[in-house]
């Protein structure tokens, strides 16, 4: 009975007259493992239609988020810009020199300079102390030179 | 539109045209970026989206014209890697394994049945739309899809009859 229905539905099936019910029946009947052998070949068609069902899409679709730029804020922003500018140019314009790390007055500029050579040469007056401690050394080689007379002995020893 | 509204629309259907692009070009990395570029137009024409009566229905069109380009520009670029020198003794190992597994053995009887009726097999049997929908969707009369969907159906069943008789050659 259950067999007689199935053809039914399958004939209907073939000529795209079923209904999305009766093409439902027909895949559960098929999937289901009591398939009568003279339909077998069935079987796969409706199991690749139900595999198939399950595929899914798993990549990442990016979606931005349109940022669509205001042009406005950039007038804006320049405008904020020009205000800063004329807001500070006076206070440069004011400082002369001193901003750039240099004396103005001339008299000034000797006494500094005078300055710093003095600590220079107080320094460099120190480092050449220290130097004299080379001295000792050259003392200690002249002390080595009496090697030489060891050397002598040495080699006449050797000459016999 | 928010992303997350526009993802509630999209969601539901994302894998039928997924499904739908993959039946059309084959490849899963192709489906793949048609399928992207199906969405990513609907994004950014979200502000549209509300006019749409269907959107389910209109993506799945525009996924069918998109790959139909996309198959058009294939066969123009005139270009195949294909072997004209190079003979595989055996039947290669993949192909083994395909014939061996008769549910995927009905994968290729579909690939080898013309566009149309594939777009249709795969709303109906797969999706399993109504008629009137794909009618809708495809810009085909009810009748006409029936016809095609019947001359689809009986071509997979006689070459299905084929091998389930002579076994798979």
């Amino acid at each position: 009975m259950v067999l007689d229905n199935i053809e039914k539905l399958l004939k209907k099936y073939e000529n795209g007259e079923t209904t999305l019910k009766e093409e439902q029946v027909l895949k559960n009947y098929f999937s289901s493992d009591t398939v009568a052998p003279h339909l077998e070949m069935y079987k796969p068609m409706f199991d690749y239609f139900l595999v198939n069902q399950q595929e899914q899409f798993t990549k990442d679709v990016p979606l931005k988020t349109k940022n669509i730029f205001n042009y406005k804020w950039i007038s804006v922003a320049a405008v904020a810009v020009l205000m800063m500018g004329f807001y500070f140019s006076p206070i440069i314009a004011n400082s002369d020199c001193n901003d750039l790390g240099t004396y103005c007055e001339p008299e000034q500029a000797l006494e500094e300079v005078s300055k710093q050579l003095a600590m220079i040469s107080n320094h460099f007056n120190k480092g050449t102390q220290t130097v004299g401690y080379l001295n000792e050394v050259d003392k200690g080689t002249s002390a080595l030179g009496y090697l030489n007379e060891i050397e002598n002995t040495t080699s006449i020893i050797f000459k016999n | 539109m928010t992303q997350t509204e526009f993802l509630n629309i999209v969601m539901p259907f994302k894998d039928k045209v997924f499904r739908l692009a993959k039946r059309l070009l084959v490849s899963t990395e192709e489906a793949e970026d048609a399928t992207q570029e199906v969405l990513l137009k609907l994004w950014n024409n979200k502000a549209k989206i509300e006019e749409y009566k269907n959107v389910e229905a209109f993506s799945m069109t525009m996924t069918k014209n998109f790959c139909y380009d996309k198959l058009k520009s294939k066969q123009a670029q005139n270009l195949k890697i294909v072997h004209s020198n190079y003979e595989e003794k055996n039947t290669p190992l993949q192909k083994q394994i395909e014939l061996n597994d008769s549910v995927s053995w009905v994968g290729r009887i579909i690939e080898e049945l013309p566009e149309q009726q594939r777009v249709i097999i795969q709303l109906r049997d797969i999706e399993e739309y109504d008629y009137d929908e794909i009618a809708k969707m495809l810009d085909m009369n009810n009748t006409a899809v029936r016809v095609t969907l019947s001359r689809a159906r009986k071509a997979i069943r006689e070459k299905l009859t084929k091998t389930h008789n002579y076994g798979v050659r």
